[in-house]
């Protein structure tokens, strides 16, 4: 939005906010236009052989069915601001009850995983760095560069064949499952594989972005004025470089953490770790619609608000950026 | 593995070298990295394509007790439903590479097209086209795709669209990221001048100038295209339930993991390898384009 260009911090933090909502809300538009485009009458799925027309016509009255699309549209809507997602078919349960659980499950799994991977590949690039075209930066690069191509079944299935069934059988479980009513941290070591396997996927990027922010940071002059000045390496690096050369990195730390709520279908699916991701999987073999739907939506949320927050954190952490809005 | 914009910021940020692509790509074959890359797609692809010809049996002929380890006369012993894991491995890379490769293209022509035009047309159509790409970047790849599957089923047209139309977006940011400095030259102002039609000044002035960019993320797309439908294989959604499917292989003898292997080691590896390999070429490119540029400006 280059014309609309005013008000400083504030002005780009509502600005930033109402695009965001604007994304929202045709997301919302595509994700209800998707299932009205679906064949077949949504009442008929949910009562199944046993439907007789008049349960069918009470059915229809209660979802709304009858009424114009644009009034479901605007009763679907307002019903997921208030919170009510609706009845998955195939539990015949509200969805928000479903999917409350297994929203824990994986945001305690991507919780786990970012505070292992951010710190683990912030580490790592800024040590690569600082050891510009020495082994351990040729060696972590070279080896970032091909742990990123990797999909993360690929990944996943490595892992297990590793440390739980072939190379070193029994050392962790192969599977995850989070049975209900017990939480995932009560079984830690189910944490671990799955835990790996998203720092896996992650790490790499984050590294790749750090590594070259910090050597940009290193050549910079101020780095050779704190170090002519005769301050030690250590407080060079970490009170000077450090702090200048995370704003980049922000930005990719979001994408990551955004790319991690739709990466865990595939990692949970692996695992059968109980969470969203496996709950999107199930819905979409079973066609449970309400469910799928109620799942896009939240990780679309989910992704348009950490890059709301990406993009402000980094104009907060970069001075010279708030000057150009 | 990242479906989303994570690594956007590279590529983009690299300023346009203005060298032909073939140069580009010559030079960076240079670079062993590319070497190794173009090596292991290559055999890759000549596997998938050659295949099916060499296999010792049929895709689904029974050949012997399920989940026997190797020897006799299965090589790789054989799957859940004692069908050769060599015959069903030397098939099933054909599907994943054609729908990826397809696919791939399809979402970086129009993609491409769309940032171009987005840079180029200098008002609000810029803005317009690139709000609803964000719109479609709020779909992390794989879960749009699984939508649209929901929606529709498990057809390979489905899955092509829908990795085509989430490869738009990616590739629209970069080709709008690496020709917006372009729009500014000189010579894109020139050829107004001489009144050279819009769509030949995106073609002929703006496409050239951005192809080192768009090179890296050709491959870089081309990675991520291979891993969604190798994943969406593996979750069970792919258009036929037991054709020879290396994603399809390792859902099916995951369980059998511990007693026989083979069956879905041998496509993990493929899979592997095959984006480990395009990767490397992506990142050939990318640093020979960076090269390029930091000798011009030193000159």
């Amino acid at each position: 939005m280059r014309r609309l260009t005013s008000g400083g911090v504030p002005g780009f933090v509502i600005r930033r906010l109402l695009l965001g909502i604007i994304v929202l809300l045709m997301v919302s538009l595509v994700v209800f236009a998707a299932t009205q485009a679906l064949p077949g009458d949504p009442a008929l799925a949910i009562l199944g052989r046993s439907a007789t027309p008049q349960s069918l016509a009470a059915l229809r009255k209660t979802l709304h069915l009858d009424r114009p699309v644009i009034e479901q549209y605007l009763t679907w809507i307002s019903g997921l601001l208030h919170g009510n997602l609706g009845i998955s078919l195939a539990a015949q349960e509200p969805v928000t009850k479903l999917l409350a659980p297994k929203l824990v499950n994986s945001a305690v799994l991507v919780a786990v995983s970012a505070v292992v991977s951010i710190p683990l590949s912030v580490a790592i690039g800024s040590w690569a760095a600082f050891r510009r075209e020495k082994v351990f930066d040729t060696l972590s690069s070279n080896l970032l560069l091909l742990l990123a191509a990797l999909p993360e079944f690929v990944v996943a299935i490595t892992l297990v064949l590793l440390f739980a069934t072939t190379v070193f059988p029994h050392l962790l479980p192969s599977i995850s499952t989070i049975a209900p009513g017990s939480r995932p941290w009560d079984h830690l070591n189910y944490l671990v594989l799955p835990t790996l396997t998203l720092v896996i996927a992650v790490a790499p990027y984050v590294a790749r972005i750090m590594r070259a922010s910090m050597v940009e940071v290193l050549e910079s002059d101020y780095i050779e004025m704190a170090r002519l000045k005769g301050l030690p390496e250590r407080t060079v690096l970490i009170r000077h470089a450090l702090p200048n050369a995370l704003g980049p990195v922000f930005q990719v730390i979001a994408l990551n953490l955004a790319y991690l709520a739709g990466g865990i279908v595939v990692v949970e699916y692996v695992f059968n770790y109980g969470g969203i991701g496996s709950a999107l999987q199930e819905s979409v073999l079973s066609h449970d619609l309400p469910v799928v739907q109620a799942l896009a939506m939240l990780i679309a949320t989910l992704y348009v608000v950490l890059n709301l927050l990406a993009d402000v954190a980094t104009i907060v952490v970069t001075p010279r950026l708030r000057t150009k809005l | 593995m990242i479906t989303g914009t994570g690594t956007t910021a590279s590529p983009a940020e690299v300023a346009t070298p203005p060298v032909r692509a073939t140069s580009l790509l010559r030079r960076s074959l240079r670079l062993w990295r590319t070497r190794i890359g173009v090596l292991l797609v290559g055999v890759l692809v000549l596997l998938a394509i050659i295949g099916p010809y060499v296999a010792p049996y049929g895709p689904s002929t029974p050949v012997g007790v399920p989940n026997s380890g190797p020897g006799g006369k299965a090589v790789l012993g054989t799957d859940y439903l004692g069908q050769d894991v060599l015959t069903r491995f030397l098939y099933g890379g054909r599907s994943i590479l054609a729908t990826a490769l397809i696919a791939t293209a399809i979402g970086l022509i129009v993609g491409v097209a769309i940032g171009l035009i987005a840079a180029y047309s200098r008002n609000a159509l810029d803005d317009v086209l690139m709000r609803i790409m964000d719109v479609i970047l709020a779909f992390p790849q794989i879960m749009f795709a699984l939508v649209a599957v929901a929606v529709v089923g498990p057809q390979a047209w489905v899955i092509v669209l829908a990795i085509a139309l989430t490869t738009v977006p990616r590739a629209a940011r970069v080709a709008r990221g690496a020709a917006l400095p372009v729009v500014e030259r000189d010579f894109v102002a020139c050829s107004e001048a001489m009144g050279v039609p819009r769509w030949r000044i995106v073609l002929g002035d703006l496409l050239p100038n951005t192809l080192g960019p768009l090179m890296v993320e050709a491959s870089l797309r081309t990675t991520y295209s291979i891993s969604v439908i190798a994943a969406l294989a593996y979750l069970g959604l792919s258009p036929n339930p037991n054709s020879p499917n290396w994603g399809t292989m390792i859902q099916q003898n995951q369980i059998v993991l511990a007693t026989q292997p083979w069956g879905a080691v041998m496509p993990i590896i493929a899979i592997a390898l095959l984006t480990m390999g395009t990767g490397l070429i992506g990142d050939g490119i990318a640093r020979t384009a960076a090269g390029i540029d930091r000798a011009r400006s030193a000159e």
